[in-house]
């Protein structure tokens, strides 16, 4: 168990491809971190860093207290659950498990006890002689898991290893491992670019866009606050709405179509306002008109998607109430999130 | 309807009946007759034949060869070849040129390369006699027996390391990078990495190789073998499958040649199901 601490990380490629940007956070100990972006944002890149996958082109990665840059990946006391399981298919389910232990010395009997302790955990005691090619895949997923979590390690390192996982698994794994981590209480990073994933599994998220951290937060505090518009849009299901408006004298912002808000000092000019599904909702006399032209069911609610002005947007609403399409009049539920239109930076 | 997948066999049937199972039941027939040298008659002589081939000094010392041969040239071919891919490997730029490169060799044909091996430890002016006379080692091509079997077994060698390369890296390159990153965390020694992750996951490749080399060593270096003779096989090393050909077509003892070749049948049929049986059990294949 061990905190992790990145200071100024950066990957170049040879080539000159700037995967990473100058990254630093730290992650207390025991903390469950999940770093979320769309592919290519250099979040893998990060992880296999951490992992001593990848070479660290500049700065300083400490686990513990070690600065472990040139420590090799099998000396950093961690484990890696990759994506496609990666176990060794000519080994037994607990020979799997066994060989990262086998391999620092550990003796028979103690790698014998080790891993029957990990197979009940998992409930994997009943397939420990079977070779990884005779299991389903949520299986091979726990034996992942598994090998990871005999070494005892200081770190775990998660790479999106739910993603070949069919839905109804992916929910249940989802749930199985945040707890395992709870229990043995090990710092995990975990990569993903499911939103959903990140959302709730994190304790903190870190948001990676073009190889720069977006935003650092507990999703809760990235769901209410992002920090960006990118942030806005790749967090939540469905997105926010971001409008196009502009700010007059006064310090009210004028959407197109009719909706004027308050916004904070020092937002001048052209700004997005974001606005999330469910903080608008129907009123007879509301703040603004939109134009529906589809509703999508989605049991729980239903959404509206319409247009103001010619800018698309989208509104939740619960099932308990009736919508149509055609003209509708919404109000406000909070105060937008206002971002400069040129950065993108919340204001 | 019921004769048509026999009719589409049929060609492929033909091709086998005519150019293997003939021939072969020739060779069986025959290997119990004594021929007249000139063609005018035969004599059936039972197994007789046979019993002289098991009663010749001469056959034993040929089959003895035969085995070392074949020993050291799969072996070296093998491990050569491995060693190369597992270096290349590594190299990940300008792998394609290296394989381009190598496969050039195993386009060359094994006469051709025989011949090459010819000019390579020629008396007067080959690179690699003038060589060894450097650090006093007198090499004789075609006089000396070690010698002519020192230069069989490289030019055989050099022949067939191409083609265990590319299979060999191909097979590398088709283990899953993250099975080697989790073994990356798992184990710090590459050695001990090779011996337990790589080489079990590379044993399919190697098991077909196995037997493509012992194949290639006991048949397909006849052309190597007969060039470096120089079809004057006198005091020279020699494989089974030269000793048919020289019995048979040199010295005109169809009979004994044909019960050579029916042995060297079932050794080979013997091999094949042994290696099948014993060695592709312990082999995974994922």
């Amino acid at each position: 168990m061990a905190q992790v601490t990145l200071d100024s990380i950066r990957k170049v490629y040879p080539n000159g491809f700037e995967a990473v940007q100058p990254s630093s956070f730290d992650i207390p100990d025991g903390e469950f971190v999940v770093l979320v972006g769309p592919s290519g944002c250099g979040k893998s890149t990060l992880l296999r860093m951490i992992a001593g996958l990848e070479d660290i082109s500049e700065g300083a990665l400490s686990i513990g207290d070690r600065v472990v840059n040139d420590v090799d990946p099998a000396d950093r006391n961690i484990a890696m659950v990759f994506q496609n399981y990666a176990l060794y298919p000519h080994m037994t389910v607990a020979k799997n498990m066994g060989y990262g232990l086998k391999n620092r010395g550990t003796s028979k009997v103690e790698i014998e006890r080790k891993v029957a302790e990990a197979a009940e955990m998992l409930d994997l005691t009943h397939l420990l002689d079977r070779r990884p090619s005779q299991l389903s895949g949520g299986q091979r997923q726990r034996v992942a898991m598994g090998r990871a979590i005999v070494r005892n390690p200081d770190l775990f390192l998660f790479d999106e290893p739910l993603s070949n996982l069919d839905a109804k698994l992916r929910n249940q794994m989802r749930i199985e491992i945040r707890a395992l981590q709870r229990r043995l209480g090990v710092t995990a990073i975990y990569v993903t670019h499911d939103q959903v994933e990140a959302m709730t599994m994190a304790d903190r998220i870190i948001v990676l866009n073009g190889g720069v951290i977006e935003q650092i937060g507990t999703p809760t505090e990235i769901y209410e606050n992002p920090a960006s518009t990118f942030v806005a849009g790749f967090m939540g299901a469905p997105p926010m709405n971001l409008l196009k408006a502009s700010v007059d004298g006064a310090g009210r912002a004028h959407v197109e179509g009719g909706l004027a808000v308050e916004v904070p000092a020092g937002a001048t000019g052209d700004v997005l306002l974001g606005i999330r599904p469910e903080d608008l909702e129907l009123a007879d006399t509301g703040d603004l008109q939109i134009d529906v032209q589809i509703i999508e069911e989605l049991g729980a609610i239903r959404l509206m998607h319409g247009q103001i002005a010619g800018q698309e947007i989208s509104v939740a609403v619960p099932k308990d109430q009736p919508c149509s399409t055609g003209a509708v009049s919404l109000r406000l539920k909070t105060v937008p999130h206002v971002f400069d239109a040129a950065t993108g930076r919340r204001l | 309807m019921k004769w048509l997948p026999i009719l589409l066999l049929l060609p492929q049937l033909l091709i086998i009946a005519i150019f293997f199972y003939w021939p072969a039941a020739h060779a069986v027939q025959s290997s119990f007759y004594l021929q007249d040298p000139f063609g005018f008659g035969s004599t059936f002589v039972g197994w007789e034949n046979y019993a002289d081939l098991f009663g010749s000094a001469e056959y034993r010392k040929v089959a003895w060869f035969t085995v070392i041969f074949t020993l050291l040239v799969t072996f070296l071919s093998l491990a050569i070849a491995l060693l190369l891919a597992v270096k290349a490997d590594n190299v990940l730029h300008g792998a394609k040129t290296y394989r381009t490169l190598l496969m050039w060799v195993y386009a060359v044909a094994p006469p051709v390369a025989g011949f090459i091996g010819l000019i390579m430890f020629d008396q007067t002016f080959g690179p690699l006699t003038r060589l060894f006379g450097q650090f006093g080692w007198d090499f004789v091509l075609g006089v000396n027996f070690n010698d002519t079997a020192f230069a069989m077994v490289l030019v055989s060698v050099w022949k067939q390391v191409p083609v265990n390369f590319i299979f060999f890296l191909s097979g590398l390159q088709s283990i899953p990078r993250s099975v080697r990153e989790a073994a990356l965390i798992d184990n710090r020694s590459g050695m001990s990495r090779f011996w337990d992750i790589t080489f079990p996951l590379l044993a399919p490749t190697g098991f077909f190789l196995l037997i493509t080399n012992i194949t290639y060593a006991l048949f397909d270096t006849f052309g190597v073998v007969d060039t470096l003779v120089k079809g004057e096989p006198g005091n020279n090393p020699m494989t089974l499958v030269y000793k048919v050909y020289v019995d048979g077509f040199r010295g005109n003892d169809l009979g004994g040649s044909s019960a050579q070749s029916v042995i060297l049948m079932v050794l080979v049929l013997a091999l094949t199901v042994f290696q099948f049986r014993l060695v592709e059990r312990r082999i995974h294949y994922t």
